[in-house]
């Protein structure tokens, strides 16, 4: 029993290390990051850091920028995977198999082969450095759709028959029926789609130029390059750009395991 | 088969529901794969016309170019080294995690916490933890008696801190997979092969490793394809270097694309990386299929 907990404990400290050492850096001063042995808890625990990045980079308006994209593609994605789980689920028409293979299909093909095109097509249309440049592309998503899918195939038929008898519209059996009962499934998505664009590099790299349009990612990777290489000032950025995302763990970690899990156990 | 005006009405009124998603598929995945295809066969010009047809020239120039070869060297040590130790560490944490303790929830949110760290996050705490002078590893390295390397400025080792920094990213969802197998797993069967005398490792490798084989295998496709698509760790570390010994496929697609601006030689660089991928999931689609017909 108690070696359970010590090695419970020893391990969870290991895997937890970097992320607890980045907010120890984050409270410590650059002389004494700079003392050898290399320090593992502040001598004297200080908030300047965390100052000196407001001072530094506009912070402030990044994560605005993050939270701006990060909530319209889940806006976005919950309205096209709903109204297209919708269809598969329970509207009968022909060549819907052929169509769900279709969404299936957007799995199969790595964001980064279409990377260059994509680019091309947000520069001609005058994207760059826009908030639609970030969000629209990810609008749509075959996962959250097939998550969703699933979800609806278990609500009983009974509810759609009795609507139908009561001469309701298939729009509002979707809306007054079908949304209500699926929410944890689509807090899952919700979950995952703030998640996965929140945290994005890539595009936001390629397509952002003006400091002012940057993401939490971006922006906070380019702390590295101020004159001086400052590690407490890099740390604190880090921990103020993973907060929200660790905040999001502890309170949706349902709902992303059952994200996470749908691939891997339901088969 | 004749189309009755029903079946026309009710096609469209699914079509109705699919079109935004549709829609977007179309403009940001559909068309642009055709389009990176299409590029792949051109000369391009520096803001991405294509100029003049090119045949398999692109691909040529790829098979015999000396930075795409290093390339795939590196894309294949970094998902050697990086797929099966990220699934064997995941699956020991995940043993050790699915036990019935009091507070079992914090170990399991703690190990999972990598889940929402970002890879430029993730980076930048191993980008200290690689310093030679200022980082921990190295003089950890030290009290042990070994002489720690500079990391990322020799490309024996760039690569392979690239790959731990990578194992530690997936390490959380590698934990959540393999601990719900875990718990799939019955508990008679336990039971049973205890009253048979198995303990300890055997009952790992002849009782837990088969049981969980499809997530392990689940997590050995969606890891390598991860691992394939892997950029932010390349940029935030190495950028590709040292001597292009981290310049895996995906970062040759960015720097040729968009630092030496050659459009449709990158294009036949994501060609190549959309067929491996495509490879990768049609080999588990089948998987799932035989899992299926088998239960």
């Amino acid at each position: 029993m108690l070696a359970n907990y010590a090695l419970l404990i020893v391990t969870s400290l290991l895997v937890a290390f970097p992320l607890l050492l980045a907010l120890s850096y984050s409270f410590m001063s650059e002389s004494e990051i700079a003392t050898f042995p290399p320090p593992v808890f502040p001598t004297r625990p200080s908030l300047d850091n965390y100052g000196t990045v407001f001072a530094t980079i506009p912070i402030g308006r990044y994560l605005v920028n993050s939270f701006v994209v990060s909530t319209a593609v889940v806006i976005g994605q919950l309205v096209t995977a709903s109204l297209a789980a919708y269809a598969f689920a329970f509207l009968v028409f022909r060549g819907r198999q052929l169509l769900f293979f279709l969404f299936l299909s957007t799995l199969m093909i790595p964001w980064e082969a279409t990377i260059i095109p994509n680019y091309l097509t947000i520069r001609q249309v005058g994207w760059l450095d826009t908030f639609q440049g970030l969000a629209v592309p990810f609008m749509a998503t075959a996962f959250g759709t097939f998550l969703l899918r699933q979800a609806f195939l278990q609500i009983p038929r009974e509810l759609w028959d009795a609507a139908r008898i009561d001469g309701a519209s298939t729009f509002r059996f979707l809306r007054s029926t079908v949304i209500p009962l699926s929410r944890p499934a689509l807090g899952t998505v919700a979950i995952y789609g703030f998640l996965s664009t929140y945290n994005q590099y890539f595009w936001p790299l390629l397509i952002t130029n003006q400091t002012l349009m940057r993401t939490t990612q971006v922006g906070v990777a380019q702390l590295r390059f101020e004159e001086t290489l400052r590690w407490g000032l890099v740390m604190a950025g880090v921990i103020m750009v993973a907060l929200p995302t660790l905040a999001l763990l502890v309170l949706g970690q349902r709902q992303l395991i059952r994200g996470l899990t749908a691939g891997a156990v339901k088969g | 088969m004749r189309w009755t005006r029903r079946d026309v009405s009710a096609l469209g009124a699914g079509l109705a529901y699919l079109a935004p998603s549709l829609i977007l598929f179309t403009a940001f995945v559909f068309v642009p794969l055709g389009r990176t295809m299409y590029l792949s066969l051109y000369n391009t010009r520096s803001t991405g016309q294509p100029t003049s047809f090119a045949g398999l020239d692109n691909y040529t120039e790829l098979l015999t170019s000396e930075a795409f070869r290093t390339g795939l060297v590196a894309t294949t040590l970094f998902t050697l080294y990086t797929v099966p130790a990220g699934i064997a560490l995941g699956l020991v944490l995940a043993v050790l995690l699915n036990q019935r303790l009091r507070g079992i929830n914090v170990f399991r949110t703690m190990m999972a916490s990598t889940i929402a760290i970002s890879a430029a996050v993730g980076s930048l705490i191993w980008l200290l933890l690689f310093n030679p002078s200022l980082g921990l590893l190295d003089y950890v390295l030290s009290i042990l008696g070994i002489q720690g390397p500079d990391w990322l400025l020799q490309p024996a080792t760039a690569i392979i801190a690239v790959s731990i920094t990578t194992i530690w990213l997936t390490l959380g969802t590698n934990i959540i997979v393999l601990l719900s197998g875990l718990q799939s797993v019955p508990e008679e069967i336990y039971e049973a092969a205890r009253l048979d005398g198995a303990r300890g490792f055997r009952m790992f490798s002849r009782i837990t490793v088969p049981m969980v084989s499809p997530s392990l295998f689940f997590l050995l496709v969606v890891d390598t394809i991860a691992v394939l698509q892997a950029f932010t760790q390349i940029h935030i570390l190495t950028r590709g270097g040292p001597v292009d010994s981290t310049r895996v496929l995906v970062y040759g697609i960015y720097l040729d694309a968009f630092v030496n601006f050659q459009f449709g030689f990158a294009s036949a660089q994501a060609v190549v990386l959309f067929v491996l991928v495509l490879a990768l999931t049609i080999i588990q689609f089948r998987f799932i299929e035989r899992r299926v017909h088998y239960q």
